[in-house]
């Protein structure tokens, strides 16, 4: 069995072994071994990977391809280059921290753990594919659990939220397999035979009109999924419905896959396209930035002010996707991960928060660093990460995201870049309000004075998160240097 | 002519000897044991189905009117399959109401003498043939239709899939005689080379066309599909929107490849009408139903109009690709409609409203039900996805991009009925929940069957090369 393969394998194992289950305890016990070895997993890939691409320059590494659909020519190929590798990692960890802040999860706790295993799977085929149909499966294996995870374990307005995301989120998927078939059915356009292989079609030139009709189906396919404003509004009714480990997975895996998608699929395979398109989506990107910004700014649920954070931070993933160079890719990957990383371990503690004060509204809270100081002292410093302090992750990535965008010097790049930068200065305000509202001043509530100590697993989860903050923060070059080398490619394909 | 040429009907005279046996079996035994019957007739058929599976010679009877490839051999094991599993579902709802009335017999006859329709209606090699596989496809279904006497609905379905049944036959003839009028032969070898497209062919084209449309339930000859499925036994309207529809689709497919072959650029551009029209009507009346069998009714409407993208292409890709959509529809629409029989057979309630709750007390028939309703929407892993997607492949490799975005934007209108089934088992607790109760064992075996059939289909890929290439000759 390949390093790769194992990654589909071990959690198709776990759901096996859960099916038999009989209670939480066995359940969670089950899912943490799980999680444990996918971590594990996912270090030793890293490990390899290093070993194996000092040896070897070839694009992906670890590739192994079988043929499934002979006559479609669809192919289960895959295989792993730096950026794969960083979200596997990122993945890895955020579902064992799922998997620890879900530790008390009463109501039918075996179908929880093995829909949110569902979904971590299609997520790994996801970022191991290199065949475009094999992909696809993933894609939608990864977002059909969402439904249930909302509809079933979710809060408040969920039956609706539930909806709303799925079929979204599905009409994004659907709007992507029209651009897949057209990426496909132009993938002879040299004379060879036609293939979903991205590797293969990277090679082609596809014809200029095809690109300019495509483009848009799979970038707004993907991005739907990266919560590109104006479709980004299944995202904060989703994320406040969700129970808090699918709002992790959700905010921290798998919107990753709208701007992974964005960047190995549409623009690598069709970057003509990308440049006669790149205006339009800019504007969007910049749009979303600056008003998720500041609609986040407005919101007084705990949950709704994070998941407009991330369509402000997921906008900038696509912003700096599009700007077209080394260096704003290079901040747009480091941004996925580090928002990645960021909005799961906000997600955790509001869910804590939450547990304990049963009420996400921050006018009626206030006072928590004195009852509960450990969440709360972690809540300041994700806060920090996320307003892009020095020393955090969030820092490193919109640096380089900014620094890239600088580079294009033509009038219209400057204006989108400066409203962008301008998000920061609102993201600053947003955190430091509920830092100030919900963290300082006088304890509100009587009833808040005595509430449940942090428990173990709830701070492994959140050290589990923690710690790659702090970690790309101050040594960013290793993970940097792991995305530009494999940033080459794209380099070559579409500048 | 020798008599063990015969042999090419073995589907066919197997079959009759079943009914024969049946018809016997019906008078020797008495009437104390009269259940026995039904595990008879499903041991029978039951060796029908496997015995159906070894390999038959390519060849044609009669001159030509009968003939049999390597494709319908396949296409009538699949039926066969599809019939056998429907049995097995409806095996309980016979014993405890028809065999009381003394009627467990005629409806495996009749179910039997509909089926053997089907068989020379996909064996036909001129119009004759395909006519009268028509008509014996259709009259019993009518009798089966209305065969709950006691309830006034299922009078009330049988009566109204008669005269439209009628209708289209009618219709139907009188567009085979135009065709026979201008080509001077019902032979569909002959009419081949004769076919041009002038007016009078034209009219008889479509005229004939509306017969099939009927039966396939295209818009706009829809209009019995919701009425008569929800007055009809579930097994018989289970019937109706998976063999007979599939055998239909199928039938349609070879004409429109080989026999009016020459008149693609008309039926091209209709088909393109139709696809559309039908896909639309059928998810939009789909959304507010309540019933589950006129839900499906409508679901199975829409999945009408998938298939027509792949009719549309008149290539082998089209071909493979609608076999194999049509064999995974048949799966996928068997396992609702069983889940549907199942809880109607012990508690009577086809609501979806009833359906709350279910998960919570019977969690594995809700598991069912969410895989087939997963495949009908096309959501991988389950076949379903695979089924859709290499249909629209399919269309999209000649180009028709705009209908093949219009059947997706439907498959996400579709999606949201079939979350709203989801929904009601899985997400809502229900005031009164249908209480737990253990399947006997020929329901389990045929939704086993089904779910094998839903798992296997899609991932299994040599499945799908081994369609493609029996669709090979058919081109």
């Amino acid at each position: 069995m390949d390093i790769l393969t194992l990654f589909i394998v071990v959690p198709v194992l776990v759901i096996l072994a859960l099916v038999f289950t009989k209670d939480l305890k066995q359940a969670r016990i089950i899912s943490m071994i799980g999680g444990l070895v996918q971590l594990g997993m996912a270090i030793n890939l890293l490990f390899a990977y290093f070993r194996e691409r000092a040896v070897n320059d070839v694009v992906m590494l670890f590739t192994r391809d079988l043929v499934w659909f002979e006559q479609f020519n669809i192919h289960y190929n895959i295989g792993v280059d730096g950026i794969s590798v960083s979200l596997i990692l990122l993945t890895s960890i955020i579902v064992l921290a799922g998997v620890f802040i879900s530790w008390k999860m009463e109501e039918l706790p075996k179908e929880f753990f093995i829909s949110l295993i569902v979904l971590a799977t299609g997520v790994y085929g996801f970022f191991i594919s290199i065949d475009l149909f094999t992909m696809f499966v993933f894609y939608e294996i990864a977002v059909i659990p969402m439904y249930l995870l909302i509809g079933i374990w979710g809060s408040g307005n969920k039956e609706y939220s539930a909806m709303k995301l799925t079929l979204m989120l599905m009409g994004a998927s659907a709007v992507l397999m029209v651009g897949i078939l057209g990426i496909y059915f132009n993938s002879n356009a040299d004379g060879g035979a036609l293939t979903f292989n991205i590797l293969e079609i990277a090679k082609v030139n596809i014809p200029f009109e095809a690109q300019k009709l495509f483009f848009p189906l799979t970038f707004i396919g993907f991005a739907i999924l990266g919560a590109l404003f104006p479709f980004h509004t299944w995202s904060p009714d989703g994320h406040a419905s969700a129970p808090t480990a699918v709002s992790m997975l959700h905010a921290g895996v798998l919107m990753k896959l709208g701007g992974y998608g964005i960047f190995r699929v549409a623009m690598f395979l069709l970057p003509a396209g990308a440049l006669e398109w790149s205006w339009f989506f800019i504007i969007l990107s910049a749009t979303g930035v600056i008003y998720g910004a500041f609609a986040a700014l407005r919101q007084t649920d705990l949950k709704y002010i994070n998941a407009y954070a991330s369509v402000s931070h997921l906008g900038m993933v696509t912003f700096a996707l599009l700007m077209l160079n080394k260096t704003a890719w290079n901040g747009a990957i480091l941004q996925s991960l580090s928002h990645g990383f960021m909005t799961a371990l906000f997600f955790a503690l509001i869910g804590m928060i939450y547990g304990r004060t049963h009420t996400r509204d921050i006018t009626k809270l206030g006072g928590l660093l004195k009852v509960i100081p450990f969440i709360s002292v972690v809540y300041v410093i994700a806060g920090m990460a996320l307003l892009g302090l020095p020393g955090f992750s969030g820092f490193v990535a919109e640096m380089n995201i900014f620094m890239g965008a600088f580079q294009q010097d033509s009038m219209f790049y400057r204006v989108a870049t400066i409203v962008s930068i301008s998000a920061i200065v609102v993201t600053a305000v947003y955190v430091l309000r509920v830092v100030g509202i919900m963290l300082m001043g006088p304890v509100k509530n009587e009833a808040y004075n005595n509430l449940e100590r942090t428990t173990w697993y709830e701070k492994t989860g959140i050290m589990l998160l923690l710690i790659p903050i702090v970690g790309i923060g101050i040594a960013p070059l290793w993970i940097s240097n792991l995305i530009m080398e494999s940033l080459q490619p794209f380099i070559q394909g579409v500048l | 002519m020798e008599l063990s040429s015969f042999l090419l009907m073995r589907h066919e005279i197997s079959l009759l000897a079943i009914i024969l046996l049946l018809i016997i079996a019906e008078i020797a035994i008495p009437d104390h044991k009269k259940s026995s019957i039904l595990h008879l007739a499903l041991l029978f058929f039951g060796i029908h189905t496997a015995v159906g599976f070894l390999p038959l010679a390519e060849s044609f009877l009669f001159g030509g009117m009968f003939r049999s490839n390597d494709m319908i051999h396949f296409f009538k094991g699949i039926l066969n399959i599809g019939v056998f599993t429907l049995l097995l579902q409806s095996a309980e709802w016979l014993e405890k109401n028809m065999l009381s009335q003394e009627r467990g017999t005629e409806f495996f006859i009749l179910l039997f003498a509909s089926l053997l329709g089907m068989y020379f209606m996909i064996s036909a090699g001129d119009f004759l043939m395909f006519f009268i596989g028509m008509e014996l496809s259709t009259l019993p279904v009518a009798a089966l239709a209305a065969f709950e006497i006691i309830k006034r609905e299922s009078g009330e379905a049988g009566i109204k899939f008669i005269l439209s049944a009628a209708l289209a036959s009618g219709v139907s003839l009188f567009g085979i005689t135009m065709l026979y009028a201008t080509n001077g032969s019902i032979y569909f070898e002959d009419i081949l080379i004769t076919l041009t497209a002038e007016n009078l062919t034209l009219l008889g084209f479509l005229l004939f066309f509306a017969g099939l449309a009927f039966k396939i339930s295209l818009v706009p000859f829809h209009f019995w599909t919701a009425d008569v499925y929800e007055g009809a036994p579930i097994g018989i309207a289970s019937y109706l929107s998976v063999i007979s529809k599939g055998a239909a689709a199928f039938i349609l497919m070879i004409l429109l490849f080989t026999v009016l072959k020459p008149l693609m650029h008309i039926w091209e551009p209709m088909l393109y009408v139709l696809a559309v029209a039908t896909m639309f009507i059928g998810n939009i009346f789909a959304l507010r139903q309540e019933n589950m069998k006129r839900f499906l009714a409508y679901s199975s409407i829409a999945q009408a109009g998938f298939i027509l993208l792949g009719l549309m292409t008149g290539s082998q890709l089209g071909t493979a690709t609608v076999v194999y959509f049509v064999t995974i529809y048949i799966f996928s629409n068997l396992a609702a409609f069983g889940v549907v029989q199942a809880i109607s057979t012990q508690t009577g309630k086809e609501n979806m409203k009833d359906y709350e709750g279910l998960y919570r007390t019977n969690p594995k028939l809700s598991l069912v039900m969410m895989l087939a309703l997963f495949s009908l929407a096309g959501i991988p892993p389950v076949a379903g996805f695979f089924g859709k997607f290499f249909l629209f492949t399919a269309a999209a490799s000649e180009g028709y991009y705009l209908l093949v975005f219009l059947a997706v934007v439907n498959v996400t209108i579709s999606l949201y009925y079939y979350l709203l089934v989801i929904r009601a088992m899985f997400v809502r607790k229900g005031e009164a929940p249908i209480p737990f109760f253990e399947n006997k064992l020929y329901m389990k075996l045929g939704l086993l069957i089904t779910v094998i059939g839903i798992v296997v289909l899609g991932l299994y890929s040599p499945l799908y090369d081994y369609i493609y290439q029996l669709s090979a000759g058919l081109n």
